[in-house]
């Protein structure tokens, strides 16, 4: 049998922690499975040596915020095959998109001994408002047992299993008892997608929305029923404003109780 | 058996009944309190089961109480239910293996010998009626579910009639409680009041052969006339009702009522209702691949008709908003499933009620509709 070109594997870094990239690292099981299937070509973190492109599979973590990397996830496009966004900076321009409810040059003017030399972009955004994405892949970090799955499925020609339904579902196939009902602390359970297996609750803490909205999430239903609870404008404004800040019904909701 | 046997058995004897069903090689599942709630799990002496605990729930609350007494089971249904055990929430069906162009599946997963024998303490009427609907939907008919049919088959029942009304639960309304009638080995009621005891019926010979095992006495009438008088106090004091009648004709009537879009502004189609249901049947089937492609895995997981990938097929969801969602829901429970099982699929256990994050009230929405559909026919709902 002919040996196979292994596919080539590419990892970006936009603006982000480096968490997401890490999970890949952290596969430690399936590591030696993924060298084996796949020429790691461009990952930073993990190796100095870089293949040139282009690349079958492009991963790409981070929002772009600055007037270069909006040039260069398009050089990042035109070289990769396949391109998958990885976490919630990539796919709803993460935590840092904090600044998009306010003046950044009033942040910069604050932060920095000379505000002139930052040269930044107004708003974080996520990738998919720059270039065509094949696949986005939620969290905060991202989930390794997901990125193994999508690395999978894409090397075996299918679709990645990755839920779009309500973290509810993880907790309650783990029989984790609803924090929500029990007098926990909030939780987004109820609005965000599944994939990190109900972590949070598990701990006896409320679901954070690391994941982003699910499908057809109902968020003002929430956030009535808890100010019916007593909660207030700003907690419902702190809750919704977090990892997922920007993604679009988290930041409607978050903008509903902004007084 | 012509007339039921009835024994009376103190609150050890109860421990001996666990220590004997471990000795003939029973997983004992039964209510234990685990942090804000009873949930349920493997228990090995009486010691773990939520003795001086009780639960209050209304619609979207469930909060733990002490009650400062002995009582055993002096609580409601609480977030688990038995499917958990004969229906389990993942299921590996089997593993596949490359082999040269084609793939070989291997033995069938979980293999038989391996599969847990269950004796299930404290198996409320309402939830055994939710065994006996959910044996139908995987024992009967044509095509069997293997996994249920064996683990079920193997099951112990000790049933334990409720003395007191829960907080969301309405099971005397749908004929299913508060007293477990057939479906178990042992049934057992507790009575507390200045004698601890409990009162226990044999359901079958092999009930009889475990009571047999442990300290007890033929029980005398005034007792059981006392624990009869408790759950008869019981079903009176539900707050909660749902007619069970003529519920294919309200609800396939009415499938355009505005109500659909009121239930539908509140649902957060979370899918937690339909995972508390102790008769929710619905599984998804996801396949996984190593990195190498060279094998495969199977794996049934609890799924939900609140979501969007429940309808999906070529071109979309079939219910791709939540209104269509919750009236499928609530229709298929209430009406569809007298046509396929030939009960309605709601025991009356509440869970649905206390579990919604959002205190979506199952009793309240079917009322509504219903309050319309006897309007159009003229009759008074409330002289009714």
């Amino acid at each position: 049998m002919k040996k196979e070109r292994k596919p080539k594997l590419a990892i970006w870094k936009f603006s982000s922690c480096d968490g997401c990239q890490l999970s890949l690292l952290d596969c430690e099981d399936e590591l030696l499975a993924v060298a084996e299937n796949i020429e790691i070509a461009n990952f930073p973190e993990a190796s100095r040596l870089v293949v040139k492109g282009p690349y079958d599979l492009s991963l790409v973590e981070g929002s772009i915020t600055t007037p270069h990397d909006a040039e260069r996830i398009h050089q990042v496009r035109r070289s990769s095959k396949v391109l998958v966004t990885i976490g919630a900076c990539a796919t709803a321009g993460g935590i840092q998109a904090l600044r998009n409810f306010k003046d950044v040059r009033e942040f910069t003017s604050i932060v920095y001994a000379t505000p002139s030399y930052i040269e930044t972009l107004n708003k974080s955004t996520p990738i998919t408002d720059h270039v065509f994405v094949d696949f986005e892949l939620r969290g905060c970090p991202i989930s390794k047992v997901q990125l193994v799955e999508v690395l999978s499925a894409f090397l075996n020609g299918r679709k990645p299993t990755t839920p779009t339904y309500s973290v509810c579902l993880e907790c309650k196939r783990r029989g984790t008892v609803c924090g929500l009902v029990t007098h926990g602390p909030p939780c987004l359970g109820p609005v965000t997608q599944a994939g990190c297996d109900a972590l949070c609750p598990s701990y006896h803490r409320g679901c954070f929305g690391c994941f982003g909205p699910k499908e057809t999430p109902n968020t003002p239903s929430l956030a009535e029923y808890w100010k019916g609870l007593g909660m207030k404008n700003l907690e419902l404004l702190h809750l919704f404003r977090s990892y997922n800040a920007y993604a679009e019904s988290f930041r409607k909701e978050s903008e509903a109780h902004e007084k | 058996m012509s007339t039921p046997r009835m024994y009376r058995i103190e609150p050890d004897a109860l421990n001996e009944l666990i220590q004997s069903l471990r000795q003939q090689h029973y997983t004992v599942i039964g209510p234990t309190p685990r942090g804000a709630a009873i949930v349920l799990d493997e228990i090995t002496s009486t010691s773990q089961l939520p003795i001086g605990k009780t639960d209050e729930q209304a619609p979207a609350q469930y909060r733990l109480k002490e009650r400062g007494d002995d009582a055993m089971f002096a609580f409601s249904a609480g977030p688990h239910s038995w499917k958990r055990y004969l229906f389990p929430p993942v299921l590996k069906l089997f593993s596949s293996r490359k082999n040269g162009e084609g793939f070989q599946i291997s033995e069938e997963l979980p293999s038989s010998d391996h599969e847990e024998k269950y004796a299930l303490l404290g198996v409320r009427a309402c939830d055994l009626s939710a065994i006996q609907i959910q044996d139908k939907v995987f024992g009967g008919g044509t095509y069997q579910d293997p996994a249920y049919v064996r683990v079920r088959n193997q099951a112990f029942i000790i049933a334990v009639n409720c003395t007191r009304a829960g907080g969301t639960c309405f099971c005397s309304s749908v004929r299913t409680g508060p007293r477990a009638r057939v479906g178990f080995d042992l049934a057992m009621s507790e009575v507390l009041d200045s004698e601890h005891y409990f009162i226990v019926e044999v359901g079958t010979d092999r009930g009889e052969n475990v009571i047999s095992t442990v300290t007890s006495r033929a029980a005398e009438d005034g007792e059981v006339e006392k624990a009869e008088h408790l759950i008869r106090a019981a079903a009176q004091s539900t707050g909660r009702s749902l007619e069970p009648d003529n519920t294919r004709e309200i609800l396939y009537q009415n499938s355009d009522h505005p109500r659909w879009d009121t239930v539908a502004a509140r649902c957060l189609s979370c899918a937690n209702c339909t995972m508390v249901c102790p008769t929710c049947f619905c599984a998804t089937v996801e396949d996984t691949t190593d990195l190498a492609g060279t094998s495969a895995d199977r794996i049934r997981k609890w799924d939900s008709c609140f979501t969007l990938d429940f309808s999906y097929i070529h071109g979309g969801s079939v219910r791709p908003s939540s209104k269509a969602r919750y009236r499928h829901w609530i229709t298929h429970k209430l009406a569809s499933w007298v046509d396929q099982f030939g009960t309605i699929g709601c025991v009356g256990c509440g869970r649905c009620i206390t579990w919604c994050p959002v205190g979506i009230d199952i009793t309240e929405e079917f009322r509504v509709i219903r309050e319309t559909y006897l309007m159009k026919r003229g009759t008074n709902p409330n002289k009714e």
